[in-house]
C-alpha cells in the first residue's frame, strides 16, 4: 500500500537499527518516553523493540485518549446516558473503559441507548434524525481530536440543531508531559513528541522541554521507520551534546501547527482551570471545557451529573509506570487483578495503554520470544 | 502531582474487590530482589496461571462482547454452557460433535446467524447460514448431507426479501450438495428482532478414516491457510455505511468442502486440524490450537495473503485484520512433511487459489501465537478481549 511499505521496510530497518547501536555509548542506558498512544501501539504491533539494543528502553506515556478519563468522569456520562430522552454516542473504544461502577457497554446491556460513532459528525446527524431525543457526544482526547469536537458544535449551532450536546473530556498534552517532568523521581532522557497532536499545535510549544528541563524532543511519525528514526535523532542530539525539539514527521506537522483548528477549539471552547487524570491526579489547566458562549451545547450545565471522584485503587501504580519508574510487570496487580479483560489502571485499559500492550504483545520474555522465532 | 482537591470521593468496590482476591490468590509474592529478568519470569509465570485457572463470567448482564468469539465468548461457554451441560468429551472444542450412531460416524453442528445488513456484496443472510453451517461439518472432515433452518421473523419483515434470502439458501444448498429438510418459522413482535435471524443445525458423515482436532498440532507441523483474510468483515463494514469508504470489496462466503475433501485426499492422514477462520479471524484460530496442543505457533506476518482494500479500511479503522472474519477461509495445521503437496492441493482448487504456508508449530513456548512482524520484529498475537465488529455473521 502506498505511503505505507515504505515506512515498514525491514531492509532499511535493520540499516536504522545499525546506525542506532553504533550512536549508543556502552555502559549508558537510555530512556526515552513515547508520549503518546499512537507511538506505544506500532511499537508493540511491529516488535519494534527487537531492533533497539538492550541499553534503550521505550517508556510509554500518558498519551493514550480513554486510559486518561478518570472514573468518575465515566460514571457522569452513564448517569447522562441512563436519562430516558438520551442517545449517548462515543467512540467505540470508551466503550469497555470502566468507570466507578460500570462501563459504556455495561450500561448499554442495561438498557442504556448508547451508540458507537466514528465521528462528531455522525453524533450531530443522530441528533437531527431524532429531534425528540436529547443527543450527547462523549468527546475525549487531546488536541487530535479536539478540533473536529469543536467543528461539529459549530455546525451544530449554524444549523440550529438544539438537542445536540458536548459532554467535553478533551485535554491538552503539554501540562500532562510538564507534570512527569517536575516529577521528583523522573529518569527520562527524552521524549518522542507525539506526531499527531503536533499537527494541530505545532512544534513549538515544546521548546520549554528543551531549553527549561534540558530533554530533547523529536516530534515522531506512526510508522515503524518513523519510530526508529526518531529514536536515533535523539541519539544523535545526546551525542552531540544539543538538546533541541526536532521534527521527523515533517511531512505532515508544520512547524506552526494548523491555525484554523487551533481557532475553532478556541472559539468553543475554555481551559479549565483543573482536570483529573488517571494515574496523573489532578493537573492545573490541563484540559478544555466547553466557552460560556456555547453553554447550550455543554451536557455538563444541561445535565445535573453526580461529579462524584472515584479514586484509583491504592495497589494501582499507574503513576509510576507512567512516569518510568516501573516497569508495567513490576506492578502489584499487573497481570493478575489487573488484566485487559478487567482493567483496574489506565495503562490497561486500551491496547495504547503501556500495561495493556506490554499484557497483548510483549508478555514473554525477549529472550523465548527470540528463539522461538529464529527462523 | 496527585494533589488531592476537595470532592466528593468514593471507591470503585469491583477494582478493590479484584485487587483483594488477586493478592489472596498469589501465593507467590514476587522478592525484591536485584535479579531483574528472574522476577520478571515469575511474575509472568504467576499471569500463566492467573490465566490457567477457571473462568468465570463477572458482569450482571450479557454484553456484546459475550458474543464476539474472543475472551469474553470463551468464558461465558466454559462458565456458564459447559459448567451445566457437561463437556461432550475430554478434548477441546471442536466445531461440531462427532456421534456414534450405529456403523455410520456422523457430526452434528449448529450454528446462528444475525448479521447486519442482511444482504451484502457477495452474499446474503441466506447463503452465509447455509455456508456456515456447512464449512463447520467439513472442517470437522465430515461431508455434509443435511440441514435444517430456523427463522425468527420480525413482524412488519417484507416478504420479497424472505423470498430473496430463501431462493440464496437454496442455490447455496445446491452448490454444496446439501438437502434442507427440516425447518421452523417463529415471528416476533415489531421491535423484538432485526428483520430476520436464521439457524442452522447440519449433519454430515465421516467418510475418511481422519481424526481432526485443533488439539493435535505437534512441533514440526506446517499452518496454512486457504486464501486472503478479513474479507468478510471489512465487506460487511462497508455495507453499513456508516464510514463513508467505497471500496470494490465483496464477503468472501462460500462452502468450503469441496476444497476440504480435496486437500484430505492429497495428504491422506497427514492433516492434523482444520478450522474456518469466522468469528475472531484468523488470530483467533491460531490461539485456539496453540492453546489446545500446548504449543507455540509462529506466523510470517508477509506470508498472510491479504488484499489491499482490505489492508487500507482496516489501517484507516485501527482493526487488525488478522481478527476480521472471513466466511470461506479455513486453516489447516498439516504434518511439516507433507506441506508442500498440502499447498498445491489447495492451490488446485478455486477456493484455494491464493492459499499460503503462512507459519509452523514449535514447542515452546506452549499455548502462545508468535508474529514475525513484516518489518522483522516479533510479538504476540493474543485473543480479543472487546468486539470490533458486532453482528458480523
Amino acid at each position: 500500500m502506498r505511503f505505507v511499505d515504505e515506512y515498514r521496510d525491514a531492509g532499511r530497518a535493520r540499516a536504522l537499527a545499525g546506525q542506532i547501536a553504533a550512536r549508543c555509548r556502552p555502559g549508558r542506558e537510555y530512556k526515552f518516553m513515547e508520549v503518546c498512544g499512537g507511538h506505544t501501539h506500532t511499537i508493540y504491533k511491529h516488535g519494534l523493540e527487537d531492533y533497539l539494543p538492550e541499553n534503550v528502553t521505550l517508556v510509554h506515556g500518558p498519551g493514550c485518549p480513554v486510559c486518561v478519563i478518570p472514573m468518575g468522569r465515566v460514571d457522569d456520562a452513564i448517569h447522562i446516558a441512563e436519562q430516558p430522552d438520551v442517545i449517548m454516542t462515543s467512540f467505540g473504544d470508551m466503550m469497555r473503559v470502566p468507570g466507578g461502577q460500570s462501563s459504556f457497554l455495561d450500561a448499554k446491556a442495561a438498557g442504556a441507548d448508547i451508540r458507537m460513532v466514528y465521528s462528531p459528525l455522525d453524533a450531530l446527524k443522530i441528533a437531527r434524525q431524532n429531534p425528540h431525543r436529547r443527543v450527547v457526544f462523549m468527546a475525549i482526547g487531546f488536541e487530535t481530536t479536539a478540533p473536529s469536537t469543536a467543528m461539529t458544535v459549530l455546525r451544530a449551532a449554524e444549523q440550529g440543531v438544539d438537542n445536540f450536546s458536548v459532554f467535553c473530556n478533551h485535554v491538552t498534552i503539554i501540562p500532562a508531559i510538564k507534570a512527569i517532568l517536575d516529577s521528583p523521581d523522573l529518569r527520562l532522557d527524552g521524549f518522542l513528541g507525539p506526531g499527531h497532536v503536533s499537527t494541530v499545535i505545532g512544534c513549538r510549544p515544546y521548546d520549554f522541554i528543551a531549553r527549561e528541563h534540558g530533554k530533547p524532543l523529536v516530534v515522531a511519525g506512526f510508522e515503524p521507520l518513523d519510530i526508529l528514526q526518531s529514536v536515533h535523532m535523539l541519539l544523535g542530539q545526546l551525542a552531540d551534546g544539543r538538546c533541541e525539539v526536532e521534527n521527523q514527521y515533517a511531512r505532515v506537522v508544520p512547524e506552526d501547527g494548523n491555525p484554523i483548528a487551533l481557532a475553532a477549539i478556541a472559539r468553543v471552547m475554555r481551559l479549565r482551570p483543573y482536570f483529573e487524570w488517571r494515574g496523573l491526579g489532578f493537573i492545573p489547566y490541563s484540559a478544555l471545557g466547553m466557552a460560556d458562549e456555547y453553554a447550550a451545547f455543554d451536557a455538563e450545565r444541561l445535565f445535573e451529573v453526580p461529579g462524584i471522584r472515584v479514586a484509583d485503587p491504592k495497589a494501582c501504580q499507574c503513576g509510576e509506570v507512567l512516569k518510568g519508574v516501573l516497569k508495567p510487570w513490576e506492578c502489584k496487580v499487573f497481570g493478575t487483578a489487573c488484566t485487559p479483560e478487567t482493567p483496574i489502571g489506565t495503562c490497561m485499559v486500551s491496547a495504547e495503554g503501556a500495561c495493556a500492550a506490554y499484557y497483548n504483545f510483549g508478555r514473554f520474555s525477549r529472550e523465548r520470544v527470540r528463539e522461538a522465532t529464529r527462523v | 502531582m496527585n494533589e488531592e482537591r476537595v470532592v466528593p470521593q468514593r471507591q470503585a468496590e469491583w477494582a478493590e474487590r479484584a485487587v483483594r482476591d488477586a493478592l489472596r490468590e498469589a501465593s507467590d509474592p514476587v522478592p525484591a530482589g536485584p535479579d531483574r529478568p528472574g522476577r520478571e519470569q515469575q511474575v509472568l509465570h504467576r499471569i500463566e496461571r492467573a490465566r490457567s485457572r477457571r473462568p468465570t463470567v463477572r458482569e450482571e448482564r450479557i454484553t456484546l462482547a459475550h458474543g464476539a468469539g474472543g475472551k469474553a465468548t470463551q468464558t461465558l461457554v466454559e462458565a456458564i454452557f459447559l459448567d451445566a451441560y457437561g463437556s461432550p468429551g475430554q478434548g477441546p472444542l471442536e466445531d461440531g460433535a462427532a456421534l456414534p450412531l450405529g456403523p455410520a460416524r456422523a457430526v452434528l453442528t449448529t450454528d446462528s446467524f444475525v448479521v447486519s445488513p442482511l444482504f451484502f456484496p457477495g452474499g446474503d443472510i441466506g447463503d452465509l447460514a447455509v455456508n456456515g453451517t456447512v464449512n463447520d461439518l467439513a472442517v470437522c472432515g465430515a461431508t455434509p448431507r443435511y440441514l435444517s433452518a430456523g427463522f425468527i421473523l420480525e413482524e412488519g419483515f417484507p416478504v420479497a426479501d424472505l423470498r430473496r434470502i430463501v431462493s440464496s439458501m437454496a442455490s447455496a444448498a445446491r452448490a454444496a450438495g446439501v438437502s434442507i429438510v427440516t425447518g421452523d418459522t417463529k415471528v416476533v413482535q415489531r421491535g423484538k428482532a432485526d428483520g430476520c435471524y436464521i439457524n442452522t443445525a447440519g449433519v454430515g458423515l465421516l467418510e475418511r478414516p481422519v481424526a481432526l482436532s485443533v488439539g493435535n498440532a505437534r512441533p514440526g507441523d506446517a499452518i496454512l491457510l486457504s486464501g486472503p483474510i478479513g474479507e468478510h468483515g471489512t465487506a460487511i463494514m462497508i455495507a453499513r455505511g456508516d464510514l463513508d469508504i467505497e471500496a470494490d470489496l465483496r464477503s468472501d462466503t462460500a462452502a468450503l468442502s469441496e476444497v476440504v475433501a480435496r486437500l484430505l485426499d492429497a495428504v491422506p492422514g497427514r492433516v492434523r486440524a482444520l478450522r474456518d477462520a469466522t468469528r475472531g479471524g484468523v488470530a483467533t484460530v491460531l490461539n485456539e490450537v496453540a492453546g489446545a496442543s500446548r504449543a507455540a505457533i509462529v506466523v510470517d506476518e508477509s506470508a498472510i495473503p491479504i488484499r489491499p482494500e482490505v489492508t487500507g479500511a482496516s489501517e484507516l479503522l485501527g482493526i487488525d485484520p488478522l481478527y476480521v472474519a472471513c466466511e470461506g477461509r479455513f486453516v489447516a495445521v498439516v504434518d511439516g512433511g507433507y506441506a508442500e503437496p498440502a499447498l498445491r492441493a489447495l492451490r488446485g482448487h478455486r477456493l484455494g487459489a491464493e492459499a499460503a504456508i503462512i507459519g509452523q508449530v514449535r514447542a515452546d513456548p506452549p499455548g502462545l501465537v508468535l508474529l514475525r512482524t513484516g518489518i522483522g520484529g516479533t510479538r504476540i498475537v493474543d485473543l480479543l478481549v472487546g468486539d470490533p465488529l458486532p453482528r458480523i455473521c
